[in-house]
């Protein structure tokens, strides 16, 4: 039987212990690197180099983290809720079903309100595919980790099927749509930055990411600052405080599931609308499942899961060049720092607790408040 | 030879704390073997921290434990098990879906192989059950026994494992007052038997009707040790409180107005579908307490949760005003808006969200209203405002609006719960429990707002299994048992043991 | 005679195609039963195929190929183990950790070794599981009816899935019949009776991880050793999670557990036997159709049959000391 834990100041328990615990994830993603042979040190370099060394690689950086701040704000909403969302990354490819749809259809929509409305297109899209999940966890207990879980595999055909039997550009063998119109794309930054004498390296960079960082906002004010938000952290803290309170915490799930599936599709809105212009076959690329650890990263708050979304993205942008660079590398190695993130973040979030107050105790001469 | 026997249980210097709460400082208890003795103190003061390190569940910081004289450490339940304590928890350790048979086994199964030691325990259940009057279905599934057979089979479970010393943790906790005597008269058999009994409580009449000897605890320190038939309750309670407490407040009489809640033949299912409230009707009036007394687990839990609209009817009716509630209306958000409000029984579990701050726990239930935010948005400072009044009104300590729910003391936090049903103004309030684990300075302070509000000409029901709180406050009491009212009194014309008898369920009309 | 002979050869199929999900799911169940939910056996299996793989590519050994992969599925349910129980962990976290760490580690490795993507080469028959004639199959097969039957569904199998079958009665004895098993169940409904009563909390669900570990490394060895004859990144393609299901479905006893994995490695094989089939009045079902089947399935019985099951009282619940 040990001594219960020593309480840490605020500082240490919202930002240090974090950074401890990502720093862990790292420190053995290190030895990892070591062990099939490679040097984790110039690892680390060509990464960094490959993601932020020129305004090439901070375009895809930004790029990815785009994609990783909305799979971040979709697993963080439902987070709050007391929900475990796994299907972002099959809603957010159902989500990229919308956005074509749209972009392929409703030509007839003047000029740029046409990636408008395939962007809530997308939303709609992910809202809905997340709907049933949610519902059935609502209304007839059935897990949503499971289900959510179900459905990802059942995007995965759908999507499958409709892109070989359905949707295919007639014309092509490739399992893909035809090309969206200009004005069902979302315009790239260096495109945009061009005319005005700026000359910024071909990237898929584009303007979602402003949207990802309103949506942040959003998400923050709605948690914080609406009464929805604070039925979804009642429900999430307390479900039967929330009853008592007036609160149902079936329609809360129901909603912050949808709000949740339309949040994955601004991933949709990034990679179909922003960069291919036309939808393709597994798109999302596991990108779902970085959002979760994006979300534990960040502590389920927006700032948070920007700044994680940033670091993931120098990841992937850097674990390409790596993975260019040093073939034993694979991209995979990405994967493995993501699960070790998700291991330190999120399950292990306590680990460090005790060490660390040790420390904190032997180094100030009052104990810790 | 002439040399006394050593006491059954020494423990000598007994000092715990859990971070800044010391929960026994310096606890010295001499138990003599072959007696009854009784614990008293009330929550928090330390008693079931002293017994769990007794059987082991914790390891004091410092101090001594010597059994028949002998000094020993006890690290773990199962040392405490060997040394021949056997401990009855208040709440039950045992497994529902198992059956008693194979609850009495866990851990002195008597072999790899079940096959091997069941024939052996069921003839000792069968011996026990002849010897101490402690007969039960070995085979019965223990989830589907009532309350008072299942502390048998955790008796049981004790005197199987040859326990020489038996702890009792609140025993009578949940058991009505002619299952406690049963429970009683074999304690007595046992003690005729040369076994130790150790009887933790907080009734007074129990240690009184039961016990040889009784020490009592107050914040943490054993203060002093009496021959119960040398004592008295009031010098007892004395002891455990510190100070004369009158439980009595001054309450002026009731001026009761008209009838503003009706029930009419409720009944009320609980989660698994058994009814638990089996025909109640009342009526409750402007300006009066009605008092609902029982023993806890009778129903009341769940007529109180139909009433605020958490739990549905399954047939009956709520009238308000006349006029009958109808399903969809019996909701807590609708039956805020029209003026009932309630104060749960369980804050920790109900009535406020620990992780929240206490002004945003300060809001819960009524959210929605427009002074916490004219638009889609919270107006934080509105909000905090609002916690502050509240708090300054009801003299919450620390008047913290930022501060962690969970950082308050209960009494404190109860408070905040009432602050928030009570600043609505509700025409009716619902309370249940309202002292629970709350300091005797916060009681006074509670009850006295609860009267305040029936001067106001509101009409509050009051759930309680404190005997002394339905005294105190009520003008009219109803006793519920098993579901049904089983009578009503004028707190004047009746007794603890005249309501007693009501709990057990000896009802008027069955006379 | 004909439509016997298909159900014959898809009922085999059947049995082969379930064998890892029956070794999965009784894993889970020692787990579940103990508190320790884990969501994690998806992961589990890639470690044991690829810890398998490895070896018995390097010594040829099919024997310490199976012992590589179920030690090296212990070791990783250790740490789900720890994290649970002993850092009291969210344990559907330290599950989809679980998950992303293998997948991501063997992809990582297998292609760091062999520089093929991930794959591990092609081993050759005598590293591999090969079917077991039971005596007398051949001869006995002529007779009509039970001797295919005989021939092709009791005989002819891998030794895997002998064990898988066999565990499952040796799992029913296990729970039910022994100790160990009893305070099994104990824990995973009240783990404060266990305490009381003496008995290590601890122990009893580090126990039943390791158990998981053994069965579940079982069926990723099954995957490499018996079935494909190398590792592929991602090869668990979702086996993981319908064990799970089936596990839900099966409300945690042994031997429904075992019913609903084989109807699910049936519906596998219909589905395999079905592309590009013709099917009278529907016309050719999509290949997707059938590759969904088993995950829609498992939504409508969580949604439709057993919304409410009930699982173990204490199950994803760190134990905590009460004060």
């Amino acid at each position: 039987m040990s001594s219960p834990l020593r309480p840490l100041p605020v500082w240490a328990d919202v930002a240090l212990i974090p950074l401890v615990n990502v720093a862990a994830a790292f420190v053995i993603s290190g030895f990892v690197v070591l062990a099939i042979g490679e040097n984790p040190l110039e690892a680390v370099k060509i990464l960094i180099a490959g993601a932020l060394g020129d305004l090439e690689g901070i375009g895809f950086t930004l790029y990815y983290a785009t994609s990783f701040i909305f799979t971040g704000l979709a697993v963080a909403i439902c987070f709050h809720a007391g929900l475990f969302n796994i299907g972002v990354e099959g809603q957010a490819y159902v989500a990229g079903l919308g956005a074509a749809l749209a972009a392929l259809h409703l030509g007839f929509l003047p000029g740029y309100s046409l990636v408008v409305v395939a962007i809530f297109a997308a939303a709609l899209f992910g809202a809905a595919f997340a709907f049933i999940p949610g519902y059935l966890q609502a209304k007839r207990d059935s897990h949503i980790v499971i289900t959510t879980i179900m459905f990802n595999y059942i995007a995965s055909a759908l999507m499958g099927y409709l892109l070989v039997d359905v949707l295919r550009n007639p014309s092509q063998m490739n399992p893909e749509t035809p090309t969206f119109s200009v004005y069902g794309q979302v315009p790239q930054f260096h495109e945009l930055l061009a005319p005005l004498g700026i000359h910024w390296p071909e990237t898929p960079f584009n303007l979602s990411f402003l949207l990802a960082l309103a949506a942040a906002f959003a998400v923050w004010l709605t948690i914080w600052r609406t009464r929805l938000g604070y039925e979804i952290r009642t429900v999430g803290a307390n479900a039967t405080a929330a009853v008592y309170g007036g609160i149902s915490p079936a329609r809360v799930t129901i909603v912050t599931t949808l709000l949740s599936g339309a949040l994955a599709g601004g991933m949709a809105v990034n990679v179909i609308l922003g960069e291919e212009h036309r939808l393709i076959l597994e798109y999302t690329a596991g990108f779902g499942f970085v959002g979760i650890a994006v979300a534990l990263m960040g502590r389920a708050h927006p700032v948070g899961i920007i700044l994680a979304a940033i670091l993931f993205g120098i990841l992937y942008q850097g674990g390409a060049e790596l993975a260019f660079e040093t073939p034993k590398i694979s991209r995979d190695m990405i994967v493995v720092i993501q699960g070790l993130v998700v291991l330190f973040a999120g399950a292990l979030e306590h680990m460090f607790r005790r060490p660390v107050a040790v420390l904190l105790a032997r180094r100030t001469t009052s104990p810790p408040i | 030879m002439a040399e006394r026997a050593s006491p059954a249980i020494e423990l000598i210097g007994i000092d715990k704390s859990f971070g800044p709460v010391h929960a026994n400082n310096h606890v010295n208890l001499v138990v003599e073997r072959g007696v009854i003795h009784g614990i008293v103190g009330e929550n928090g003061a330390g008693k079931s921290t002293l017994m769990s390190i007794l059987y082991g569940f914790y390891e004091a910081d410092s101090g001594e434990i010597r059994i028949n004289g002998e000094p020993v450490r006890i690290r773990s339940s199962r040392e405490a098990i060997s040394h021949g304590i056997g401990m009855v928890h208040q709440h039950f350790m045992l497994v529902p879906p198992l059956s008693v048979l194979e609850n009495v086994m866990l851990g002195a199964e008597g072999g790899p192989l079940l096959s091997e030691g069941a024939g052996s325990i069921r003839k000792r259940l069968a011996e026990l059950g002849r010897e101490y009057g402690l007969e039960v279905n070995p085979d019965a599934i223990v989830g589907e026994l009532s309350v008072g057979l299942q502390q048998r089979v955790e008796i049981l479970k004790a005197l199987v494992r040859g326990a020489d010393i038996l702890v009792l943790d609140e025993p009578t906790a949940v058991l009505t007052p002619a299952e406690a005597d049963q429970l009683f008269e074999m304690l007595k058999v046992l003690k005729g038997e040369r076994k130790t009994i150790i009887f933790i409580t907080h009734k007074l009449r129990e240690i009184m009707s039961l016990t040889d000897r009784v020490s009592v605890m107050r914040r943490g320190e054993m203060v002093a040790t009496f021959d119960t038939d040398k004592t008295s309750p009031p010098e007892l309670a004395d002891a455990m409180v510190g100070r004369k407490v009158i439980l009595k407040i001054d309450k002026g009489p009731a001026h009761p107005g008209a009838v503003v809640l009706e029930a009419r033949d409720l009944v009320v299912r609980d989660d698994r579908g058994v009814v638990r409230v089996d025909g109640v009707s009342f009526t409750l009036r402007e300006g009066e307490i009605l008092g609902v007394a029982g023993v806890a687990g009778n129903g009341q839990s769940e007529l109180l949760e139909a009433l605020a609209g958490i739990r549905p009817l399954s047939a009956g009716e709520i009238l308000i005003d006349g006029e009958v509630l109808p399903p969809p209306k019996r909701n807590p958000q609708l039956e805020r808006l029209i003026g009932i409000g309630h104060v749960p029984e369980d804050r920790h579990r109900v009535g406020l969200v620990m992780p929240f701050e206490a002004c945003e726990s300060a809001m819960l239930g009524f959210h929605r209203e427009r002074v916490y935010g004219k638009g889609a948005l919270f107006d934080r400072r509105a909000i905090i405002a609002d916690a502050q009044s509240k708090m300054k009104a009801f003299d919450v300590r620390p008047p913290s609006p930022l501060l962690k729910t969970a950082n308050f003391s209960g009494g404190n936090q109860q408070k905040i719960v009432l602050a928030r049903e009570i600043e609505r103004n509700p025409r009716i309030l619902l309370v249940g429990q309202p002292t629970r684990g709350v300091d005797i300075g916060a009681i006074e302070f509670i009850h006295k707002r609860i009267v305040a509000q029936r001067d106001a000409g509101k009409a509050l029901l009051l759930v309680s299994v404190e005997l002394d709180e339905i005294f105190a406050l009520s003008d009219r009491i109803i006793v519920l048992c098993a579901g049904r009212v089983t009578g009503e009194r004028r707190p004047e014309d009746t007794d603890a043991q005249d309501l007693g008898l009501l709990m057990a369920g000896v009802s008027e009309r069955a006379a | 005679m004909d439509l016997f002979n298909a159900f014959i050869v898809v009922f085999g199929s059947g049995i082969r195609l379930g064998t890892p999900l029956i070794l999965a799911c009784l894993a889970g169940l020692w787990s579940e039963r103990s508190g320790v939910v884990d969501i994690g056996l998806e992961g589990k299996i890639l470690v044991g195929a690829f810890g398998s793989a490895v070896v018995a590519t390097f010594t040829g050994s099919v024997w310490l190929g199976l012992l590589a992969g179920v030690v090296a599925t212990i070791i990783i349910s250790l740490i789900h183990g720890y994290a649970s129980i002993d850092q009291r962990a969210n344990q559907i976290v330290s599950g989809t950790a679980i998950n992303m760490v293998a997948d991501g580690m063997t992809a990582l490795i297998g292609n760091a070794i062999w520089s093929q993507g991930g794959r591990t080469p092609q081993l050759p028959a005598y590293a591999q599981f090969q079917a077991i004639e039971l005596p007398f199959a051949h001869a006995f097969g002529a007779v009509p009816i039970i001797g295919p039957i005989y021939e092709h569904l009791i005989s002819g199998h891998d030794l895997i899935t002998y064990i898988a079958f066999l565990l499952v009665p040796l799992t029913y004895w296990a729970l039910y019949s022994t100790r160990f098993g009893l305070r099994l169940r104990a824990v995973g409904e009240n783990p404060a009776a266990v305490d009381t009563a003496g008995i290590s909390v601890r122990g009893l669900r580090y126990g039943a991880v390791v158990i998981c570990g053994v069965l579940v490394g079982l069926a990723g060895v099954y995957l490499v050793l018996s079935q494909e004859a190398y590792f592929q990144p991602h090869m668990s393609a979702g086996r993981g999670f319908i064990a799970l299901a089936a596990l839900v479905f099966a409300k945690w006893r042994p031997w429904p557990a075992l019913a609903t994995c084989l109807l699910f490695g049936f519906l596998d094989a219909v589905a395999i036997r079905l592309q590009g089939v013709a099917l009278p009045g529907i016309g050719e079902v999509p290949v997707q159709a059938i590759e969904a089947l088993p995950y829609i399935l498992t939504v409508v019985l969580l949604a439709g049959f057993i919304g409410k099951a009930i699982p173990p009282k204490a199950s994803g619940i760190p134990y905590v000391k009460e004060r």
